[in-house]
């Protein structure tokens, strides 16, 4: 990683986000009601970026993280009545204490072992919403009354199902997140993270506890996928066990690797020309799983990098 | 029927199960053993031999038995030749990387599946058994071709195991399997033992496929359950031990079908996968195995 100067990622990180505003105005409706949904998921491909790409940690599990702001938050709105920031906190904690629970376990294995054990757990918790079908809705799922999903702001209450409102919360979402893993990564932590990637032996040499300093990150990386899985629920209102599968487990995967593993921006890149390619072809054809299948062969065989990985690698070293 | 019987008759079917839980399972572990690719594919490879055992015994007319073994033989090889040429197309050029050959194999799941609900539908569609053969027990009848099914599964156990241990292949294999660099050195071609234990756990898989589906259905989400209990089967067993990877597949094919009698389905699923994770955290070289190296 080349040190450059920290106004430029700064700049540029705000510049994206400026523009993402000012397309919630020149968007026709189609376009703005998908980025929204694409800036959400966005924000889980970044939590899944923070642990795959900063820490070299490959989980196949992360849609039990999704998921448990999704039901945390969607369930607390359902059965308990609470409000909509509440619920949200309430998706953060249990994303949060879920993390803290599989990483104390998970982090006991390495490599090849803690793709599966993380694949098993998220297969538990899966198999768990679908047993306990009574609160859940099962494989059904849930809607989250429209009446539920306001925010009430002082005085002004704002209807969460408003495109523009709801774009815009996506939108405050989104560049928290941004702007957030780009302060995590920069700093002296986030430097100790990578250092644990590229060599635990020397890093763990050097005094670092490697053990804490993970969980720390798989915490992070939980919370942020269940931010992400709350905001799903509170902004378009469902929550279903589709999204604890394992192929919600892999789109993350997908969508980082396309974007570019370590990266900031990639996942953003990721997302969205994932979610336009499936849009656009499920247009001919709904064998929309062929297309994710054929992107991630070609992508591990010819593009391991990603868009922006491989950007930076030739021109743009200073890209964070 | 008295509690004896019952039992009998439970653990009858159990055993069909185990047998082919067993040949799935071995495939995984030696792909996983030797090569140390974990496929994620492998279930699908499953389904695909099933596909291919009702393409083939409805293309063929005559006796059910005819189309059967000719499914027996034929679906196998094809599977086989599907998975030599993505190993070459694809594992080989990742350099058997563990982390990049998983999201690959994810990549043949999802495109074999596709495929295979494009092509074949999604009905469920039944193959009929060769034979149908009922054995009477003093309590009850059963299905002669079930218990085929558990001798040619053992046969084909002792047949692998016969070739891992006593064979020159074997021998090749497990010099691979220990240490790639110095069997390479010593002249072995790692690069054509690994094409050729991808493509024979793939026929594992195909074959275990062919057994079953007289008694179940070729259905294109079928592989999803085989991999799991596959996994988990090896997981128990140790990876990349035979022994291990049998005796695991008789338990947990035993246990599997009394489980699901007390509790319901889903929950026996629920304990087993989160009993299964928790011998991976803790106890990483299986119930059976030795430590790894």
């Amino acid at each position: 990683m080349k040190e450059a100067s920290p106004a430029k990622a700064y700049v540029l990180h705000l510049g994206v986000i400026a523009l993402l505003f000012a397309l919630s105005f020149v968007l026709p409706e189609y376009h703005h009601g998908l980025l929204a949904r694409i800036m959400v998921l966005a924000v889980f491909a970044m939590g899944y970026n923070m642990l795959f790409g900063y820490v070299g940690l490959l989980s196949l599990g992360h849609a039990m993280f999704f998921s448990a702001g999704l039901y945390g938050a969607g369930l607390a709105v359902i059965h308990l009545g609470w409000s909509v920031p509440a619920a949200f906190a309430a998706g953060l904690a249990c994303g949060a204490v879920l993390a803290l629970v599989i990483g104390v376990l998970a982090l006991r294995t390495s490599g090849v072992a803690f793709m599966i054990v993380t694949m098993m757990f998220a297969q538990v918790f899966y198999l768990i919403i679908l047993y306990f079908a009574a609160w859940t809705g099962g494989d059904q799922g849930l809607v989250v009354p429209q009446s539920a999903r306001v925010l009430v702001l002082g005085d002004t209450s704002l209807g969460l199902t408003n495109p523009t409102v709801r774009y815009m919360s996506a939108l405050v979402l989104f560049s928290i997140v941004l702007l957030v893993t780009l302060a995590v990564v920069r700093s002296r932590y986030g430097r100790v993270l990578v250092a644990i990637r590229e060599n635990e032996e020397r890093t763990k040499m050097l005094g670092y506890d490697t053990f804490s300093n993970r969980l720390a990150a798989v915490v992070v990386s939980g919370t942020i996928c269940a931010a992400s899985g709350a905001a799903y629920a509170l902004l378009f209102g469902y929550v279903g066990s589709t999204f604890a599968s394992v192929q919600y487990s892999i789109l993350p995967l997908l969508w980082v690797l396309l974007g570019g593993a370590a990266t900031t921006l990639g996942p953003l890149i990721g997302t969205l020309f994932m979610y336009y390619v499936v849009d656009v072809t499920s247009g001919y054809t709904s064998a929309y799983l062929l297309i994710v299948g054929i992107a991630l062969i070609l992508l591990v065989l010819f593009f391991p990098k990603g868009v922006l990985g491989t950007i930076r690698q030739r021109w743009l070293g200073w890209l964070p | 029927m008295h509690f004896g019987p019952h039992l009998l008759l439970a653990a009858l079917e159990g055993l069909v199960t185990s047998a082919v839980l067993a040949l799935t399972a071995l495939g995984l572990s030696l792909v996983f053993g030797v090569m140390r690719v974990v496929n994620v594919a492998h279930g699908e490879l499953f389904m695909l031999g099933a596909v291919l055992a009702w393409a083939i015994s409805t293309a063929i007319s005559g006796h059910p038995a005819l189309g059967f073994l000719a499914a027996l033989v034929l679906a196998p090889l094809i599977v086989g030749l599907i998975a030599l040429v993505a190993e070459r197309l694809v594992l080989r050029r990742l350099n058997y990387n563990p982390e990049a050959t998983i999201v690959a194999t994810i990549g043949m799941l999802y495109i074999i599946q596709q495929l295979a609900l494009t092509f074949y539908g999604p009905e469920a569609r039944p193959v009929e058994p060769p034979f149908s053969y009922r054995i009477l027990l003093p309590w009850f009848g059963y299905s002669g071709y079930k218990l085929s099914i558990i001798a040619a599964s053992a046969l084909l156990l002792v047949a692998t195991w016969f070739v891992l241990t006593r064979t020159k292949i074997g021998l090749v294999m497990r010099a691979t399997q220990y240490d790639s660099e110095t069997a390479q050195a010593f002249g072995i071609p790692v690069d054509r033992v690994y094409a050729g234990v991808f493509a024979l756990g793939a026929m594992l898989a195909a074959v275990a496929a062919v057994l079953i589906v007289p008694i179940s259905q070729a259905h294109y989400l079928m592989g999803q359950d085989p991999l799991l209990l596959s996994f988990i089967v090896v997981i128990i067993g140790g990876l990349g031990s035979l022994r291990g990877t049998v005796v695991a597949a008789v338990l947990i094919g035993l246990s599997d079908g009394i489980i699901s009698v007390f509790f319901s389905p889903t929950l026996a699923k629920i304990i087993a996968t989160l009993l299964v994770a928790m011998v991976l955290v803790f106890r990483p070289q299986g119930l059976f195995g030795t430590a790894s190296r």
